[in-house]
C-alpha cells in the first residue's frame, strides 16, 4: 500500500510508478456537495508547491485545487471532464491529476492519514 | 407569484401588429443605405399589442421582488427604493440634455454632479472623487489601477502583492488580479476579524495594498482597523476600503478617518439605486490627497461660480467610461442624498443595525450562531442548531413556501451552512417578527416533519429545482431546449 499525504487545501497525493497521483479528498467531495464541472490544468504545466491548477465547482461553490508539491503535470483524468460525478462517487480513486515528484522532501509538509483526520475534526 | 413560460416567439402569427403606421402620403422611395447587409428575413416575433402587453405582464408575475415582499438577501442590502428618486430621475429637465453640449449649457447638471461628488466626499472622508466607474467592481478596477500608479510614479516597481482577507468578496481578488497583481489571503480569527500575526506575516516591500470591507462580509466591525492601517502604511502599502457594506456606518464612522486612501461605493446599495437588472449601476471612488492626481478624467470642478470638465492630469489612469459615468443613476443617489439629509442618513444606519441585531437574537435560539458578537447591518447562521437531514439549502427553500425570500446561502465561504442574513434599513417590526416565526417553524418542522423541508417549495410556481442536472446539462438556447424536449420524448 502506497502511502497517502495530504494538504490543508484538501487535496490528497499518492506516489506509484514514480508519479504523483493528485485529487480532493472525500471530506473535500462531502463540503462540496454535488461536483457539476471539474476544470485541469495541460499536461506540460509546471506547478510549484501551494500553487492553484485548477478549479472544482459545486451547486454550492467553486474552488480552486492546489498542487500538493512542485512538478510537472505529466497525465490529466479526462474522464472527469464529462463525469465529473466520479469524484462524489469515489474521492481516493478518482485522481484529478499525475505529477512529476521534483523533490521528494515537499512530501514531508504534508499530513499522513491520522493527522488529516485530526486536522479535519478541528475545522 | 404565478407560472409562465411562453416566448414572446411561441406567440407569433404572421400578420400581425403592435402598432399601425398612418398610410403614406409620399411617394415610396427605395433605400439602399446599407447595401447587402440588409435583411429581410429576420424572423422577428409578429403579436397584437394586447398580446404584447400581457406577455410581459404575465412574465413580471413570475418575479419575486421588493416591492412585493421582504428580501433579506445578505451582502445585497435589498433595501426599499423610495419612489421619488424614480420620478426624479425622469424630470424633463434633468434628462432632456446630451453629453456633448457645451459645459455653459449644462452648467446644472454640472453643479448636480459636483454636490454629489462632495457629499459622498462628506461621506466617506476623503478628499476627491470620481464618479464614472459603472458599478463596484468597476470602481475596485479604477482604486487599484490608481494604487499600481502611485507606486509605479514612486518608481517601487516591486510592489505587486495585495492582501485580501479570507472573507472578502469575491470581486476583491478578481479586480487585483485582473489590474496585475499577486494575491495574498490572509485568514480570519476565531471572531472572523482579520487576524493581525497572520497579517504581519505578510507584509514586506513586496506589498502594494490591502482591499478590506469593514464591516466585513460576516457583517461584524473591524475593532482593529486603524492598527491594520497603520501596519499596511508602515510597511509601504496603500489600504483600500470596499464600500459594499457601507450603508452600517454611513454618518457614524468614515473610511478616510480609518485611515483607508481609497475606496468605491455601491450606490445601489448604500443610496438605494437600481440592483442589479433594474438598470445601469453606478461605483463612485473616493481618494485622499496623494492619489488625487492618478483619478480618472475628466474631473468635474467648480472654478468661481462655474462648473467644468477638466481633464488636464498627465498622471491620470485615463478615462474609465463614455462621458461621466451613469448619469440616471448618479441622479438617483444624488436625489436619496438629499432627502434624506445628514440626520436621515444617520439614522438609516442605526435602523439597518438595529434590525440586524434584533433579528439575530430573535434566531439564536433555533439556529447556530458563531460569531455572537453585536453585528451590523448583517449577521451569519451556521444552519440549523438542530438540522436533522435538512441542510441550509432545505431552509431556504422552504422559506420560499412561506412566501418570504432566503437569505444568501453557502456564502461566505468560511462559516459552513451559511445562511446570511441583511434585513435592512426598510423593514419594520412587524415584517422582522414573522419571518422570525417563519425561520422558527421550519426548524420545528426540520424535526417534526423534515419532508416539508426536503420536498419545499410546494408553493411556487416552480417547484425544487434539480440544481445538479441543470449545472451538468446546460441549455442555453432555444434549439437546444427543444433538442432537449425531444430527447425527452424519445
Amino acid at each position: 500500500m502506497n502511502k497517502v499525504y495530504y494538504t490543508k487545501e484538501h487535496e490528497w497525493i499518492k506516489l506509484q510508478d514514480g508519479k504523483g497521483y493528485v485529487g480532493l479528498t472525500d471530506f473535500a467531495q462531502d463540503q462540496l456537495g454535488d461536483i457539476v464541472y471539474v476544470e485541469l490544468p495541460e499536461v506540460g504545466t509546471e506547478l510549484e508547491v501551494g500553487e492553484a491548477f485548477g478549479v472544482v465547482e459545486s451547486v454550492k461553490s467553486a474552488s480552486d485545487i492546489f498542487a500538493p508539491v512542485s512538478g510537472e503535470v505529466v497525465a490529466v483524468n479526462e474522464e472527469l471532464e464529462d463525469s465529473p460525478e466520479l469524484i462524489n462517487d469515489d474521492a481516493m480513486e478518482n485522481w484529478l491529476i499525475q505529477m512529476s515528484v521534483e523533490d521528494e522532501d515537499d512530501l514531508e509538509n504534508l499530513m499522513d492519514e491520522e493527522e488529516y483526520n485530526d486536522f479535519i475534526g478541528e475545522e | 407569484m404565478k407560472y409562465y413560460s411562453t416566448l414572446i416567439f411561441e406567440l407569433s402569427k404572421k400578420g400581425k401588429r403592435a402598432f399601425s403606421m398612418p398610410a403614406l402620403d409620399v411617394a415610396p422611395v427605395e433605400a439602399d443605405i446599407l447595401g447587402s447587409p440588409l435583411r429581410s428575413d429576420l424572423p422577428l416575433p409578429e403579436v397584437s399589442e394586447n398580446e404584447l402587453m400581457r406577455h410581459y405582464v404575465n412574465m413580471s408575475q413570475g418575479n419575486y421582488h421588493i416591492d412585493g415582499g421582504f428580501y433579506p438577501l445578505g451582502s445585497c442590502t435589498m433595501k426599499y427604493n423610495p419612489k421619488i428618486n424614480e420620478d426624479i430621475s425622469r424630470m424633463h429637465q434633468l434628462t432632456d440634455i446630451h453629453p456633448l453640449q457645451p459645459e455653459e449649457t449644462i452648467q446644472g447638471t454640472l453643479q448636480l454632479l459636483y454636490e454629489l461628488q462632495k457629499d459622498l466626499c462628506t461621506v466617506a472622508g476623503m478628499d476627491a472623487m470620481t464618479l464614472q466607474p459603472a458599478a463596484g467592481a468597476h470602481g475596485e478596477l479604477a482604486g487599484l489601477m490608481m494604487i499600481k500608479s502611485y507606486h509605479e510614479k514612486n518608481r517601487e516597481y516591486e510592489r505587486v502583492k495585495i492582501i485580501i482577507p479570507d472573507s472578502a468578496h469575491g470581486t476583491n481578488p478578481a479586480t487585483a488580479s485582473m489590474v496585475g497583481f499577486e494575491l495574498v489571503e490572509i485568514k480570519s480569527d476565531e471572531n472572523g476579524l482579520v487576524d493581525l500575526d497572520d497579517l504581519k506575516k505578510h507584509l514586506d516591500e513586496k506589498v502594494a495594498g490591502l482591499m478590506l470591507t469593514n464591516p466585513s462580509t460576516l457583517g461584524l466591525f473591524e475593532t482593529h482597523v486603524r492598527e491594520i492601517a497603520d501596519l499596511v502604511h508602515d510597511a509601504g502599502g496603500l489600504l483600500y476600503y470596499d464600500g459594499a457594506n457601507m450603508n452600517a456606518i454611513m454618518g457614524k464612522a468614515r473610511p478616510g478617518d480609518m485611515g483607508f486612501d481609497v475606496m468605491h461605493f455601491n450606490i445601489h446599495k448604500t443610496f438605494s439605486t437600481p440592483h442589479g437588472g433594474g438598470g445601469p449601476g453606478a461605483g463612485p471612488v473616493g481618494v485622499k490627497k496623494i492619489l488625487e492626481p492618478f483619478l480618472p478624467v475628466p474631473r468635474i470642478e467648480k472654478e468661481g461660480e462655474k462648473y467644468l470638465l477638466n481633464g488636464d492630469y498627465p498622471d491620470s489612469i485615463g478615462k474609465l467610461r463614455s462621458f461621466y459615468g451613469n448619469y440616471g443613476v448618479l441622479l438617483r443617489a444624488y436625489a436619496y442624498i438629499r432627502s434624506m439629509g445628514p440626520d436621515g442618513l444617520r439614522e438609516s444606519s442605526e435602523h439597518a443595525v438595529l434590525n440586524a441585531n434584533y433579528l439575530m437574537n430573535l434566531l439564536k435560539d433555533e439556529y447556530d450562531l458563531p460569531h455572537d458578537l453585536t453585528c451590523m447591518h448583517e449577521f451569519v447562521l451556521a444552519g440549523l442548531k438542530n438540522p436533522g437531514d435538512a441542510t441550509t439549502l432545505d431552509v431556504a427553500k422552504r422559506l420560499l413556501d412561506y412566501g418570504f425570500h432566503p437569505p444568501t446561502v453557502y456564502f461566505p465561504l468560511i462559516v459552513r451552512e451559511a445562511l446570511m442574513i441583511e434585513p435592512t434599513e426598510s423593514e419594520s417590526l412587524q415584517t422582522l417578527e414573522s419571518f422570525a416565526t417563519a425561520m422558527k417553524s421550519i426548524a420545528k418542522e426540520a424535526i417534526e416533519s423534515p419532508e416539508l423541508l426536503k420536498t419545499a417549495p410546494s408553493t411556487t410556481p416552480t417547484g425544487r429545482i434539480d440544481e445538479v442536472f441543470a449545472a451538468r446539462s446546460v441549455i442555453l438556447t432555444y434549439d437546444d431546449l427543444l433538442a432537449f424536449e425531444e430527447k425527452q420524448r424519445e
